[in-house]
């Protein structure tokens, strides 16, 4: 283990102490990361793959084809990277300006207004890494990292020493899950579990807030207030506290308002300082969020048109599908197929697909081009920015034949 | 459990001194402890007359299939590797302090009990767990932070 480590692209966590052994070009053995983290650094070291209409061919056909498709469309959708580059999401960019296109990636349906109230200043937020020095209070609410992000209790927001930190998780930190169910997370937090029914979050925020405030905590589902009591004293308590927030908070509220609001009257009330962290799931998810918005003040949603930007929900890729406005889709490290409600994928098979993606998926299979790709952080290089906002960057860890997806979307704007 | 009794019954109990200790009684407390292998009382092993009881120490002796000496099992199959007791347990922060202690990658990977490979816990140097030896105690720190119960004591 001598400091030559990799960083590992499996989730928005970006683990940056990963070490690896390689064989004959293989990636063999995979220390300190997690199973996520293996079997996505196992996965590369393959042979170049093009696809049309599923049958093989050499790269500059496939880029001709697909340079073809996007010339053709009108209103060509430009969807997914959320685990490509920072630079392969800026060529990204400049391509959907280039072409008029409507430009969407998986936050629109995921954590993206939370990221959009982020950089706008809305709340306060911090870094992973103050967390691990600093934290003594932190919340799961409607997460659950020991699934989706395996690394995060262990490496930043629980377990870990930290420099303010020293004596470790039984004395210093509290953890609190607060959730529908008893996630993994939720068993780890024992008597800091709080469970609340589907679609209580908003209440529950308002009772919080009343009794941080001093007032008696009601709810309509008759939640136990000595309880809330004591959660609100606990947050109270707090001298570094942080929210983590998870698409179960997210898809439950009308807006973010309430939960807004809380993180401002808890700064007031606690002791030190509350923020707000959304649990990005995709490794450059952020990374897509914070580029096009230094590029045009969007996160997501946005339709390009002689180089102005217009937003609106109209704009995302489920309302774009739905309503038919899009006559093509360049899709890139996602399977909206598999993904996405049936009634609205199905209107995907009514246009043509064009998938740049690592692996074979749904989507990649019913495409008219596919481009086999280099997975970023394995096979090819680059920088990404981890759910917290830092910028990463990491160099590959075994050689390909295969294009990364930057290379392959500076090819297709050069063909047009 | 088996307890020190029990095993003092089924020792020769002539107090012969060969194994170094003053008393069975004393051997058989240095077998509680991990200190003595039933091997190491000559007469038990070697006089036919003890074979019975011999051959029975040994089965209560003989480490449990898949476990380690402090009786510690991974189900591998359920570990997914999010490292909590890699990071939890106090041997591994006493002595990796800023690698494994702090989240990170181990810096002395020789000296840790657990390390993650591929994706799973593999527990190595178990004599440095606290559970083992002499001063032994009942600690449980990797047991509690996992959260998919995989690593259990035998």
């Amino acid at each position: 283990m001598e400091g030559n480590h990799n960083i590992c692209t499996g989730c928005g966590l970006l683990c940056d102490d990963i070490e690896v052994e390689l064989e004959k070009e293989i990636v063999n053995k995979v220390y300190t990361a997690c199973r996520v983290g293996v079997a996505h650094m196992k996965e590369g070291s393959r042979e170049a793959s093009f696809l049309v209409d599923g049958k093989p061919v050499d790269e500059p056909a496939a880029i001709e084809k697909a340079a073809e498709i996007l010339k053709n469309a009108k209103n060509p959708l430009i969807f997914g990277l959320g685990t490509s580059t920072n630079e392969a999401q800026k060529k990204a960019i400049e391509l959907a300006k280039k072409l008029n296109a409507t430009l969407d990636d998986t936050s629109s349906f995921c954590l993206g207004p939370v990221v959009e109230a982020l950089l706008q200043e809305k709340f306060k937020t911090c870094t992973l890494d103050d967390v691990r020095h600093k934290g003594d209070v932190m919340v799961f609410w409607g997460a659950d990292p020991s699934d989706s992000h395996p690394r995060h209790l262990s490496k930043f927001s629980y377990f870990p020493r930290g420099e303010q930190k020293q004596r470790g998780w039984e004395e210093e930190r509290t953890a609190i899950a607060i959730d529908i169910r008893k996630s993994h997370t939720a068993k780890i937090c024992g008597n800091y579990f709080f469970q609340i029914p589907p679609g209580g979050d908003a209440e529950f925020i308002n009772a919080l807030i009343d009794g941080v405030s001093g007032k008696l905590p009601k709810t309509s589902y008759g939640y136990p207030p000595k309880k809330l009591l004591e959660l609100a004293n606990i947050l109270k308590g707090a001298k570094f506290g942080t929210i983590f927030m998870g698409l179960g908070l997210l898809y439950s509220l009308e807006n973010l308002d309430p939960i807004i609001r809380l993180v401002e009257v808890l700064n007031e009330k606690a002791k030190g300082e509350f923020h707000l962290i959304p649990m990005v799931g995709h490794y450059n998810m952020r990374g897509f969020n914070q580029n096009l918005f230094a590029e045009t003040g969007y996160v997501n949603s946005v339709k390009f048109e002689n180089g102005e930007a217009k937003h609106g929900p109209e704009y995302s890729t489920v309302e774009a599908l739905k309503a038919k406005t899009v006559d093509a889709a360049l899709i890139i490290g996602s399977d909206p197929l598999a993904s996405l409600p049936r009634s609205i994928a199905k209107n995907l098979l009514d246009i043509p697909i064009i998938s740049i993606d690592p692996c074979e998926t749904l989507t990649s299979k019913k495409a008219k081009v596919y481009f086999g790709n280099a997975i970023s952080g394995v096979e090819c290089g680059g920088t990404a920015t981890r759910m917290d906002g830092v910028e990463v960057s990491f160099n590959p860890i075994i050689e390909t034949k295969r294009p990364s997806d930057e290379e392959i979307l500076t090819k297709l704007t050069e063909a047009l | 459990m088996t307890s020190t009794m029990e095993l003092y019954q089924l020792l020769p109990k002539t107090n012969c001194k060969e194994c170094g200790k003053t008393s069975c009684m004393a051997f058989a407390a240095g077998l509680m402890a991990r200190e003595f292998m039933p091997d190491d009382c000559p007469p038990l092993k070697n006089d036919p007359k003890y074979k019975e009881s011999y051959e029975k120490i040994s089965g209560m002796f003989s480490t449990t299939e898949g476990a380690t000496e402090t009786g510690l099992i991974v189900h591998e199959e359920l570990c997914f590797g999010c490292g909590n007791c890699v990071v939890a347990c106090p041997v591994n922060v006493a002595n990796d302090p800023y690698g494994a202690g702090s989240g990170k990658a181990p810096q002395k990977v020789e000296k840790l009990i657990l390390i993650i490979e591929d994706g799973i816990v593999k527990a190595q140097n178990v004599e440095e767990c606290r559970r083992f030896g002499k001063n032994k105690i009942l600690c449980n720190g990797c047991i509690v932070t996992c959260p998919v119960e995989a690593i259990e004591f035998v």
